[in-house]
């Protein structure tokens, strides 16, 4: 009885999966993905919160660059500790901080930047950031995935954060 | 031979009825995911029926905004950011909901978080809001439990307790369905 049960989980385990895998290429499909959303971001790049603190936690490791590219208002409530603001990345103004940031910079520098002012699917601000650094010779740049926000996606599972500027 | 085509009979209604079991299953998880959905997604807030932390500020038409001035009338707190495309989407039904439901004692309040007030006061007017938009600061946002990513609307009663907290992008309807029992007959 058990085992039939858990069968039929797993088989609707199974459904749900290759449902979601479906409508998610369905969508990619019927969208044009533009260099201003997030997903220009090729799949290879997104880095998970999960990873990315492991890095930050792990000795003898090259330590990325963290960039949040959003907003600093937001920056300024709760960020990721040795994180830096640099600029937001949907304005010609914030992509020359950034650029004015990483200028001096070995092209092979590990970056990340990250964002989460708002849903993923609605970022303008991490595509034209990302897109800047790889037009600028960047090889080694993963963008953080907050699907939601910063503060559902980071702050609220309690991992750690910086207040101030 | 016979034994044999029974067998497979059997074989083919046995995966048949666990396939229906199965999508059975698939359709009440998919019902279950919906209900989940479609609930205050911001029940778990720290802010929830506690008094919504007073602030006073100047509104981009140079006039005071003093959130404890509003009771007696239900208040959607609305923070917003210009770069932020889900709440431009939310804006007109607010605008709308001002017109409709401020004779019955809704107040929409917008709090920019935007960090140029200038791009706020742009959209405001293009806009034309019907109801009054003060600039944010990092201060407002914790004193809010920090506003770490937009939209974010609180909706306050009539005696300035936080209601409901709806976060990233919300069913209007679900919104409009929670304050229109606070509003005035």
């Amino acid at each position: 009885m058990k085992i039939n049960l858990l069968r039929r989980s797993g088989i609707a385990a199974l459904l749900v999966m290759a449902f979601a895998f479906i409508s998610s290429q369905i969508q990619a499909q019927i969208a044009p993905i533009s260099t201003a959303s997030a997903f220009s971001v090729p799949e290879s790049q997104w880095l998970k919160p999960e990873a990315l603190l492991h890095l930050q936690r792990t000795n003898g490791v090259d330590k990325p660059l963290i960039l949040q590219v959003g907003s600093h208002m937001l920056f300024a409530q709760a960020h990721i500790p040795g994180s830096e603001y640099a600029g937001p990345g949907s304005q010609p103004v914030g992509i020359q901080q950034l650029q004015n940031r990483v200028n001096a910079l070995s092209r092979k520098k590990f970056i990340v930047l990250y964002c989460g002012c708002c849903p993923l699917n609605r970022c303008p601000k991490l595509g034209p950031a990302y897109a800047k650094l790889v037009e600028m010779g960047f090889t080694n740049v993963r963008v953080l995935y907050l699907p939601d926000n910063f503060g559902a996606d980071w702050a609220e599972k309690g991992y750690p954060v910086e207040q101030g500027n | 031979m016979q034994s044999d085509r029974s067998l497979n009979l059997y074989s083919l209604w046995t995966t048949f009825r666990e396939l229906t079991r199965s999508c059975v299953i698939f359709l009440l998880l998919c019902v279950w995911a919906g209900v989940c959905a479609a609930q205050d997604p911001g029940s778990g807030t720290a802010l929830l029926h506690k008094e919504a932390p007073n602030f006073v500020r100047v509104d981009l038409e140079n006039r005071e905004l003093n959130l404890r001035a509003y009771r007696g009338k239900v208040v959607l707190l609305d923070f917003w950011a210009t770069w932020c495309a889900s709440c431009l989407l939310e804006m007109p039904h607010f605008l709308a909901w001002q017109t409709q439901y401020g004779p019955r004692g809704l107040q929409i309040i917008g709090i920019s978080m935007d960090d140029d007030p200038a791009l706020a006061r742009k959209i405001y007017k293009k806009m034309k809001l019907n109801y009054p938009v003060a600039m944010g600061d990092e201060k407002l946002g914790k004193s809010y439990g920090g506003v770490l990513g937009l939209p974010m609307t609180f909706l306050i009663d009539s005696q300035g307790t936080v209601q409901a907290q709806f976060r990233g992008e919300t069913d209007m309807e679900s919104i409009e369905r929670q304050f229109k029992p606070l509003l005035h007959p």
